[in-house]
């Protein structure tokens, strides 16, 4: 099947990217909110008062679909506060006071695997999720049932494909031992005969190093894949790399596929191997209004956006992102934490946005879009709230990479308006 | 320190309408100065007039309507200088004037502005005034006759005609109006916007590859009948007005095959020499329908199951 990806050119303005990862200094105060990435929020399992170590869990939930929250330092638990999450949403969040000792909790050994089961626990404790920036719970994706979804191929995830963004990049060139050995790892306990490392052709030196790595294991390919936005989309990704479609409604693993960020899979050997979970993250600190110390930094899970910023040299800034600048979100303070599925935290100077005129049928949004949905024709239906419409125009496809609004010569929001639509068709189903 | 809040994408390709505009007046420049040349100072002065003219419409007419001013968008301006070059190079000025107000006030303004437009304004305004004005609006001026001592000699146009040698057809040295006669021209111009991905390639390829087809077949030279009349301009420039025009690459195809199979006809067997205009305002009507059914099929789409009686 033929299908002609769209997608648009853009700069990639990595200059960060022989940047190597420095350590964060350690912040007098964490904000840990209890939602850290998709699924159910934790209840905290601390008080005020309370003293908490380097790896200690502080939040868990009985849901499935959730994963604790552990202690980045050690300290002192000063509140217990309510939180609300740049999408709205409301959770506890618990605030420690850190001590300056990094006192490791006791309890942190390597994890006992014996079976596929006993993974999946190991995986969810060590408080994972896809560090791509989707944030989806690992044990879950990793938790597909072989009998109805067969997998046979593992996908890495390295395409990186927003501009500024290198921490993903900078994770092969540290860690690369380490990728492997988690990718085979993964593919060892999941019985899953092959996987494709896909990277993006303008990062030749990490698909160098992979290749070097994977030489002697004929199971693992690495597939260097077009520089064009949104190279890292899942579904766009599977379709490079992979050659399939992942249909309406369907999850990658329909397709006999999962796909993993490089990230992930690299702190999931970590894990096995020494036991502490999740509690830093790789974070690119770039853009304009970065003044001095742009770079990568290991950065503790909690860490106030604010530190950073002074840290960097950012004082006149008028926009602050979360992850990359196409698909990354604005906050709205700068008291927000960094959270997990953080990939980078970008500052601009500029806050004037483009004026938005009349469509003038163009039709670039269309060429653009990778899905090859109708951006042009679902911002009519959505204005006019034909919900019929924008169902048989499929906006439910849209992923948001936010292509069609990035072309448009009349700067209309075509992206904001089909996740409006989005949520009018949702809340039309909830009645 | 006060941030702004808005959503992804955080950044915006450098680009706009009033750009997408000047593209277009650029590549229009060569086939203008070519019917300059060609046909003296007064293609110059009614260039200029149906520019001038169609901007001061806009203006006026956005002014009472008190809706947000769009004249630097450079569309208004667009549309006059197409009109200009539809025109007969010696004919009173004032007929411009008479044409923008049909393009910019009747067509464009009427239904809304700048992309709200279902027929082309530049080719409803030449044609009200060939209709209105057959015979002013039928003078064609020999080339260079403003360099010869006596007033303006009137001749045919190639279509008419049917004498012209490829080389001045292709170098615009024949009768016609004041921006359609220079293929050469047109031709550079129509690959500046396919270059600089301003207009894609399918609707001119169709348009012009059907009437060379069907005049194959018909019998008659094809080649004569690509180089002469309108339908470089047409093609190139009208065909591939965003507004009006199908918004996919299939639905640009079949658009320009349909504009092809009407000029042919009406080239062919109708009582009018020329027939690109009202081929194009003919396609321009069927283009929403021409849209529906070209839509694009979206990646992974499932087919949904029939319903009964709606579709």
């Amino acid at each position: 099947m033929a299908v002609k990806i769209g997608g648009v050119k853009l700069p990639h303005l990595k200059s960060t990217e022989n940047m190597e990862t420095v350590d964060f200094p350690l912040p007098k105060k964490l904000i840990l909110p209890m939602s850290q990435c998709m699924g159910a929020p934790c209840t905290p399992l601390v008080k005020k008062g309370d003293t908490v170590t380097v790896g200690m869990k502080i939040g868990d939930c009985d849901k499935p679909m959730s994963v604790p929250v552990h202690s980045p330092a050690s300290g002192v638990v000063s509140e217990i506060t309510d939180y609300r999450l740049s999408n709205g949403a409301s959770c506890k969040a618990v605030v420690i006071e850190t001590d300056g000792q990094q006192t490791v909790c006791p309890d942190i050994k390597p994890p006992q695997i014996t079976d596929r089961k006993s993974f999946l626990d190991a995986v969810r404790e060590s408080g994972c999720c896809g560090l791509g920036g989707a944030g989806f719970p690992t044990h879950i994706k990793l938790g597909f049932d072989p009998d109805k979804t067969p997998i046979d191929t593992l996908l890495i995830n390295g395409a990186e494909c927003e501009p500024y963004i290198t921490s993903d990049y900078r994770e092969f060139m540290e860690a690369p031992e380490e990728i492997i050995d988690g990718i085979e790892y993964i593919m060892k306990m999941l019985d899953i005969p092959n996987c494709k490392i896909g990277i993006e052709s303008n990062k030749p030196s990490a698909i160098a190093l992979m290749k070097k790595q994977t030489a002697d294991n004929s199971a693992i390919e690495v597939v260097s894949l077009p520089s064009s936005y949104p190279q890292g989309a899942e579904k766009v990704l599977i379709y490079t790399a992979a050659g399939r479609v992942v249909a309406e409604g369907e999850l990658p693993s329909h397709q006999g596929v999962i796909v993993m960020n490089v990230s992930t899979v690299a702190f999931i050997i970590r894990y096995i191997r020494t036991g502490m979970p999740l509690i830093s993250k790789r974070l690119t600190i770039d853009g304009d209004a970065v003044t001095k110390n742009n770079g990568n930094y290991r950065v503790l899970v909690g860490t106030p956006v604010s530190d950073l910023l002074e840290y960097c040299g950012a004082e006149e800034y008028g926009k602050l992102l979360y992850g990359g600048p196409m698909m990354g979100i604005a906050l709205d303070n700068a008291e927000r934490p960094i959270i997990k599925v953080n990939n980078a935290l970008l500052a601009f100077r500029s806050t004037a946005e483009p004026v938005t005129t009349s469509c003038i049928r163009c039709g670039r949004c269309i060429r653009a879009c990778p899905v090859k949905l109708m951006p042009t024709s679902l911002e009519s239906a959505y204005d006019r709230e034909d919900t019929a419409e924008l169902e048989r125009l499929k906006v439910m496809l849209c992923i948001n990479c936010g292509c069609c609004s990035y072309v448009c010569p009349a700067n209309r929001h075509l992206a904001e308006k089909n996740q409006l639509a989005k949520g009018l068709l949702m809340k039309n189903k909830r009645r | 320190m006060s941030l702004n809040v808005s959503p992804s994408p955080h950044i915006h390709d450098n680009i706009s309408t009033r750009k997408v505009m000047l593209t277009v007046i650029i590549s229009l420049l060569p086939a203008c100065i070519a019917g300059v040349i060609i046909f003296g100072p007064m293609a110059l002065v009614n260039l200029c007039v149906c520019t001038a003219s169609s901007v001061f419409f806009e203006y006026i007419l956005r002014r009472i309507m008190k809706k947000p001013q769009t004249i630097s968008d450079m569309s208004a301006a667009v549309t006059g200088l197409l009109l200009g070059m539809n025109l007969p190079p010696e004919i009173n000025p004032l007929f411009g004037v008479i044409g923008s107000f049909v393009a910019i006030g009747v067509t464009k303004q009427l239904f809304g502005g700048i992309g709200q437009n279902f027929a082309n304004p530049a080719i409803v305004g030449r044609i009200v005034l060939m209709l209105s004005f057959t015979g002013h609006m039928s003078r064609w001026s020999e080339p260079f006759y403003y360099k010869n001592e006596y007033d303006s000699v009137s001749t045919a146009t190639p279509l008419v005609s049917g004498n012209a040698d490829y080389m001045s057809l292709f170098l615009g040295t024949t009768g016609g109006c004041i921006g359609e006669t220079c293929a050469l021209a047109l031709i550079l111009g129509g690959l500046i916007l396919i270059f600089t991905r301003t207009i894609t390639p399918h609707a001119p390829i169709a348009f012009i590859g059907t009437v060379a087809l069907l005049t194959f077949i018909a019998g008659d030279d094809p080649l004569y009948a690509i180089l002469s009349g309108g339908l470089m301009l047409g093609a190139f420039f009208m065909a591939t007005d965003y507004a009006t025009t199908p918004l996919t690459e299939k639905g640009k195809l079949i658009f320009g095959i349909g504009c092809g199979l009407l000029t042919f006809a009406i080239r062919k067997f109708g009582s009018y020499p020329e027939g690109v205009s009202f081929s194009i305002l003919l396609m321009n009507l069927l283009v929403p329908y021409i849209d529906r059914l070209c839509e694009l099929k979206p990646v992974g789409m499932k087919k949904a199951a029939k319903e009964s009686g709606k579709v």
